[in-house]
């Protein structure tokens, strides 16, 4: 029998409670699922930043072997051991947590899933149910992290306590012989699975589920991002599963990729870790140009200036970004010639990135603005990103790295591409999308505050860590020595207005739900021209059972 | 005209662009003890190096005015086009998309910026990475969790010792918190010091930043470094990659001295050493030796 009358039948049929979430292949709800995990586990990479930053407030051990204690049962004559181990597990886990579940989860499970689709007119993802698995995955990824931090590491010790970037041989038997490790890669394969398969959703949907008219030069730059973010996961996640695969050999099964006793040497790792995670950060970044070019057009009511010009950046940004990792890897020891080729191609990635952010200008450029919220956010966006952008270039140089490895300056630099480029990103994606998702409008003043207090906020903390980085000062440390004082302390202060910040918007997120103001279907205006402004607030639980027929060149 | 609120911001932001500029440029004055970190420092260290002096100039002169530069005119662009463009001062968008020399310009002065900073980006890297020919060569073996430091006999020495930090107790009045080492490693001034690295466990990595030096201690493998320093004195570095819970407590600490001055303390340190004949824990590691950088 025909079925004419789907919207009926969906009403009948639209599922509920453990359904609707535990079995979903909607990928809207998916989508907010993502949204949900990201948030909590940047909340709780966040309250490990609150404690890393009061430790090292004074000079001094204050802080660890008290949290050690607490946490962990430590016996009072081995709290100070113990809070050492700690406080290297927190900024380890801190530092897992933000990349692959927080930053990723929101910005690629969540505002992906939910706007891809839409954006091109499709109906849903290519592969529903995989879409579910894929977000399962990250959930049982999360849960073994958070495992890891209870089970043995060091001997003695609790947890993974040798930064997110896990170098062997201290991430081997030799420093790490306990099972906190193997859970630690144990997660990273479900995680890179999960992000995998996620990526072969998008990519198929963005090819073959695009609605008629709606060619590849018609799509949203978001589109765009997530389509070159998608190949660059499935170009680098399983070097990072075969470089994982190979650590849990050498540490369970009597291999030595990375045992130089062995006849095995640690720069392996080294070069598979950083195959995958150079274009890691390009993978965070990307969705988040995305989302900025949406937004700076949404509020200057002007197509984004050199739309074709933005597609080529994005696609060179990955691919040179694919052939410069190296970079992480100037003081190994690499030859003469290796240093230069990679501070070169480093070099040449400044130049698209360039043009992202001068096309961002231009499309404000005689455009007529409007101070909303998210513009408000993009346009600290542009601001910051462009300061952690410089401060690669800086660290780009071999020879300035020699001054700056390993230490705040490097900090410096991936916080204000990260913390405030693409949280401010994410932050600038939540307030456009909050009332499509939600069909609620929040409150603009609560969201100023929450805007300006985390711009104070994540600038006074790491703006004199670039100080910090050039007077000596090294990372992944629990002390420093007391000339270092001042600009830690300020440093640590600028916490109060980042965590006030974030309190803020959880208030934010309450009230708009206890507020119940309708936002209605487009709230931004005739700027905001993509699909996801012709559907209800929120969208029906299945949209465009008819596919939309795409004219003109709007993006 | 600006006027009111919107002149405000303007000032504000004009005021807070040049606080941020002088901050950045007035600290790199500051008074200097050569070979400790300055307390509140804002810039690099006091260089005593030639290598030193070089990627400071390289920093100051070069990086730091190129980004400081870009940054403040983003910024500025910024302003501008929210001040000019905003929907009260320009109620009708343009409908400009293109402009291709401006897509040209604004994609080859990036590349020009590039080409200034890559010349004395390359030269630098050269001076560092070629070690000129040496008349010491001390190998140094990162451990969790101090340095050893092996002086060769054909060079006067003959002898290895740890380097340890002292404890917070053991501190003599002078001495600097999580710096001060029982046995200072000492270096004849103006000549050529290759220093050979290696760990005999985990990854560790020797640097000093008052010389611009950086080298990771791999196990398994044998890296080199050099310097020169050029004045007698006292010099911090630290342990600069993540190796286990007292990872921020293996200083280094170098003493250069006059040539003579060298020699009298090789030949005391032989005596003093003397026991520590095979450096503790060698035997452990079988190193490959060959193959430092080309």
């Amino acid at each position: 029998m025909a079925s004419s009358t789907t919207s009926e039948h969906d009403a009948h049929h639209l599922p509920r409670g453990l359904t609707r979430f535990l079995f979903s292949t909607n990928a809207k709800d998916i989508g907010t699922l993502y949204i949900i995990v990201g948030a909590i586990g940047g909340v709780i990479a966040f309250l490990m930043s609150v404690a890393i930053r009061a430790e090292l407030a004074q000079p001094g051990v204050q802080v660890f072997p008290v949290l050690a204690q607490y946490l962990h049962g430590a016996d009072p004559a081995m709290a100070l051991d113990a809070g050492k181990n700690l406080y290297n597990m927190f900024i380890t886990v801190h530092g897992v947590l933000m990349i692959f579940f927080m930053a990723m989860p929101i910005l690629i499970g969540g505002f992906g899933n939910w706007f891809v689709p839409i954006m091109v007119g499709a109906p849903d993802m290519a592969f529903p149910r995989l879409n579910n698995i894929s977000f399962w995955l990250l959930v049982a990824s999360l849960v073994l992290a958070v495992f890891s931090m209870f089970v043995e590491g060091a001997p003695g010790m609790r947890g993974f306590a040798g930064g997110w970037t896990f170098y062997p041989p201290l991430s081997g038997n030799t420093g790490t012989p306990g099972p906190a490790m193997d859970f630690v890669i144990l997660a990273l394969h479900l995680a890179g699975a999960s992000s995998i398969l996620g990526a072969i959703n998008f990519i198929t949907t963005i090819f073959n589920m695009r609605a008629p008219g709606m060619t590849l030069h018609r799509m949203p730059l978001f589109v765009w991002s997530l389509l070159v973010t998608a190949f660059l996961l499935i170009l680098v996640l399983p070097v990072l599963a075969g470089c994982v695969t190979m650590l849990l050999t050498d540490r369970n099964f009597g291999t030595a990729f990375f045992d130089p006793a062995g006849g095995g040497d640690p720069l392996l790792f080294q070069h598979l870790l950083w195959f995958f995670g150079h274009p890691e950060v390009y993978i965070i970044i990307l969705p988040a140009f995305g989302i900025i070019s949406q937004i700076v057009s949404t509020f200057s009511r002007k197509p984004v200036f050199g739309y074709l010009g933005m597609v080529y950046a994005m696609a060179s940004i990955g691919v040179v970004g694919s052939v410069v990792w190296a970079h992480h890897m100037y003081t190994v020891g690499l030859s003469l010639n290796a240093q230069r080729y990679f501070v070169f191609a480093t070099m040449v990635i400044a130049v698209p990135t360039g043009v992202k952010i001068f096309s961002w200008i231009a499309t404000m450029w005689g455009g007529s603005i409007s101070f909303r919220l998210p513009m408000i956010w993009a346009i600290g966006f542009i601001f910051v990103f462009t300061v952690g952008g410089t401060t690669g270039v800086v660290l780009a140089n071999a020879s300035a790295d020699r001054s700056f490895h390993e230490g705040y300056y490097v900090v410096a630099h991936f916080h204000y591409t990260l913390s405030l480029g693409a949280v401010f990103a994410i932050f600038a994606g939540f307030y456009y999308w909050f009332p499509k998702m939600t069909g609620y409008m929040y409150n603009e003043t609560l969201g100023k505050w929450n805007f300006w207090l985390m711009f104070v906020g994540v600038n006074v903390v790491f703006f004199p860590q670039h100080f910090l980085g050039l007077a000596g000062q090294p990372r992944r440390y629990i002390d420093y020595p007391d000339a270092y004082a001042l600009w830690n302390l300020v440093s640590s202060i600028g916490m109060i207005p980042l965590t006030l910040s974030v309190l803020v918007w959880l208030y934010v997120i309450v009230e708009a739900f206890l507020a119940r103001r309708a936002a209605g279907d487009n709230p931004w205006g005739v700027g905001a021209t993509t699909l996801e402004w012709t559907l209800s607030s929120p969208p029906p639980f299945h949209q465009f059972n008819v596919l939309p027929r795409i004219a003109g060149s709007e993006h | 005209m600006l006027t009111g609120k919107r002149l405000t911001f303007r000032r504000a932001a004009i005021a807070f662009a040049a606080f941020l500029s002088a901050l950045l440029f007035a600290g790199l004055a500051a008074a200097q003890v050569e070979g400790q970190p300055t307390p509140g420092g804002l810039g690099l260290p006091a260089m005593v190096t030639p290598v030193g002096h070089e990627a400071q100039a390289f920093y100051n002169l070069v990086l730091l005015p190129i980004i400081t530069l870009i940054a403040l005119f983003v910024l500025f662009l910024l302003i501008y086009v929210c001040w000019r463009f905003n929907e009260t001062s320009n109620p009708v968008p343009s409908k400009v998309t293109h402009n291709t020399g401006l897509e040209i310009v604004w994609t080859l002065i990036p590349v020009l910026i590039l080409v200034v900073i890559a010349i004395p980006s390359f030269r630098l890297l050269t001076h560092q990475v070629e070690v000129p020919p040496a008349s010491v060569t001390l190998k140094v073996t990162g451990n969790q969790w101090y340095w050893n430091w092996k002086y060769p006999e054909d060079q006067g020495g003959g002898f290895a010792f740890d380097q340890m930090m002292k404890a917070d107790s053991d501190l003599a009045p002078g001495d600097l918190r999580l710096l001060a080492v029982d046995n200072e490693a000492v270096v004849p001034i103006d000549e050529v010091i290759r220093v050979q690295l290696t760990s005999n466990d985990v990854i560790h990595a020797f640097g000093v930043p008052s010389f611009g030096v950086r080298q990771d201690a791999i196990p398994g493998r044998l890296n080199e470094t050099w310097f020169k320093i050029e004045k007698e004195g006292v010099y911090y570095g630290q342990c600069y990659f993540i190796c286990g819970k007292d990872h921020a407590y293996m200083p280094i600490v170098i003493r250069a001295v006059s040539r003579p001055a060298y020699e009298a303390w090789l030949a005391e340190a032989k005596q003093k050493f003397a026991g520590n004949d095979t450096p503790r824990n060698e035997t452990k590691l079988q190193v490959a030796a060959g193959d430092a950088q080309r």
